[in-house]
């Protein structure tokens, strides 16, 4: 082996040391949860790496209450819901902005992207007032409301960049055959813009099924609770004697469905956040 | 006529259906047709984001309770700085407040610096041909998709000082004699934050810097290849130039995000003044304490603050950049 061959396997060693590294270093807090969450009570309290044996009487635990079931079931929906409805008003608001030239288009696309970087306790006060007068506090249908302020703003951006680059005889045939706006965006751009919506409507519900602060401000019971806000309460006999088994089982049983959604549609999701990021 | 408006101008859309050849009738439809559909979702933004922060503006100068926050009085500036009895009162005057607002450029500094340069390095190694990359770049979008409360619970659980992992594999290698008590302990807490936070974003960041790298022209590497240019000396004098307007970019993003955070410390240290942050501090007042007034000149000094920073990256990062876009 000559010496440039050596160099040559020295690098590839070296890249794939740091791969490993950057691998361990993303992965192990969720494999160090998943471990927790399998071991008996007794055994919580010796640090280990690997797991003898497992138990599964944590997530009994926590899945038996009826509280936390309710709370998934809560955030599945406030999570579709949002899903729904920023893609709803995305695509039009979408077709608007990016198909049609009009005076103040400028300023709207201006204003929504100031819109997504808004600090959510700036608007607090004032969306708590407005939860309270439509009668949605403790309500998941407030929650629904409230989350448009950080979906919608991302899901017409994204949409909007995506819709401009179709092209253009598509519209111009529409037009000729004298398809109303519309029809044009039902018909015609819709079937196209479905990879799209998917990518950003799976960004919205990963959003939404992990806000916090306005799910723990705008409700009140535990029967009206999102998944994160019931995990962050979950609390033990005192304070320093959080029960870490069930919190962890509680933390997987949610963290799940996610990570295969990600490996799944990593994908989409990277182009989805580089769009609206990048290309924007 | 199609030809040029696909390819010289693809950012325009419909311009060219607008202007000039149709008849004025059918463009007259069309933007009437964009305010219908545009209608619904200005509604919404007005609901949720514009008129209450109007109103967060308003009850800052109010005396306005969580209870009632519609029999409001007017109490002109006293939330923010009053002079009564010879003493200075009021959000401006009070040191944990301004603790609050050190604490989060504190925090936002340190970690999306931290977050620029491991989200560089991944993004370089994932940019790299290797055997499993699209399952290695998969592995690193889970931080990502984790729940901010669940990475701060299962850090929260390895920092654990008595019974967590890392205090467990630090005194195994010898690094420390005794157990640091990570979350509690006034000079680590903020540190602990800022692992966390970096753990969890360092993927978005790594996203951006890879697309970016994606789209830099193959030929300058092959180029500096061919002349013998050390990797070290490209990535600083080809890469690094190349990909920095992506970098200001993914700055700019974080930053927002690091300026208003609350989810992690709220989990990781409740409401410590160690590291309590305006977000924390503002949503204390507003709602444990019931005082909307205070809390919203709070909240209102947080968007400001929040917008002026944003203001001064920006000015920085155009003139940085030399270029007036």
């Amino acid at each position: 082996m000559n010496q440039y061959q050596l160099m040559k396997l020295l690098k590839r060693v070296g890249l794939y040391a740091l791969i490993a590294v950057v691998l361990v270093y993303a992965v192990f807090p969720f494999y160090y949860a998943v471990i927790t969450s399998l071991k008996p009570s007794s055994e919580l309290f010796q640090p280990e790496l690997w797991l003898s044996s497992i138990h599964l009487s944590n997530y009994a635990q926590v899945l038996g209450q009826g509280s936390f079931l309710r709370a998934i079931l809560n955030s599945i929906i406030v999570s579709l819901s949002v899903v729904f409805i920023a893609l709803l008003l995305g695509i039009t608001a979408a077709y608007a902005l990016g198909r049609v030239r009009f005076r103040g288009r400028t300023t709207i696309l201006l204003t929504i992207l100031g819109v997504s970087m808004f600090p959510q306790v700036a608007v607090l006060s004032g969306l708590f007032e407005v939860i309270r007068t439509l009668n949605l506090y403790n309500n998941p249908a407030g929650l629904v409301l409230s989350y448009t302020i950080f979906t919608l703003p991302f899901t017409v951006w994204v949409l909007t960049t995506f819709m401009r680059q179709l092209p253009q005889e598509l519209e111009e045939a529409a037009i000729m055959d004298g398809a109303t706006p519309w029809v044009t965006i039902t018909r015609v751009f819709l079937p196209l813009m479905w990879p799209a919506m998917a990518t950003t409507g799976l960004l919205a519900f990963i959003a939404a099924w992990n806000e916090f602060l306005f799910a723990l401000t705008f409700t009140l019971t535990d029967d009206q609770r999102t998944v994160p806000v019931a995990i962050a309460l979950i609390s033990g006999g005192s304070q320093h004697e959080l029960p870490w088994g069930p919190i962890m089982a509680a933390s997987v049983t949610v963290t799940v469905p996610l990570v295969i959604l990600v490996m799944i549609f990593q994908r989409r999701i990277v182009s989805g956040l580089t769009a609206g990021a990048v290309k924007g | 006529m199609t030809q040029s408006a696909t390819q010289g101008a693809p950012r325009e859309g419909g311009a060219a259906l607008a202007s000039g050849r149709r008849s004025t009738k059918v463009r007259r439809q069309r933007v009437r047709a964009a305010w219908i559909f545009l209608a619904p979702m200005l509604v919404t933004l007005a609901l949720v984001a514009g008129w209450p922060l109007l109103r967060t503006f308003y009850f800052s100068f109010t005396d306005a309770s969580l209870s009632d926050t519609g029999g409001a009085a007017f109490i002109g500036f006293e939330n923010y700085l009053v002079y009564a009895n010879g003493v200075w009162y009021g959000l401006l005057t009070d040191p944990v407040w301004w603790q609050s607002v050190w604490n989060t450029f504190y925090f936002s500094i340190v970690s999306v610096s931290l977050e620029v340069v491991f989200g560089t390095v991944v993004a370089l190694l994932l940019n790299a041909e290797f055997k499993g990359r699209m399952l290695v770049r998969a592995a690193v979008l889970i931080p990502w998709a984790i729940p901010t409360i669940v990475s701060a619970k299962m850090w929260a659980w390895m920092l654990n000082d008595q019974f967590g992992i890392i205090n467990h594999l630090l005194m195994a290698m010898g690094l420390i004699d005794a157990p640091l008590a990570w979350t509690a302990n006034a000079d680590l807490s903020m540190w602990a934050v800022i692992i966390v936070d970096v753990w969890k974003t360092t993927p978005f960041v790594a996203l951006l810097v890879l697309a970016g790298l994606q789209m830099l022209p193959k030929d300058c590497y092959e180029a500096a290849e061919v002349d013998g240019i050390s990797p070290v000396k490209v990535f600083f004098r080809v890469t690094l130039p190349l990909v920095t307007p992506t970098l200001l970019v993914a700055v700019i993003f974080r930053l927002l995000d690091a300026l208003r955070v609350f989810d992690v410390i709220y989990v990781l240290t409740s409401n410590s003044t160690n590291t309590m942050t305006m977000s924390i501090y503002a949503r204390q007042q507003l709602v444990q304490f019931q005082d909307v007034g205070y809390g919203s000149a709070a909240s209102t000094m947080l968007f400001f603050i929040i917008a002026l920073a944003v203001v001064i990256y920006l000015y920085l990062g155009r003139r940085q950049l030399g270029v007036d876009q």
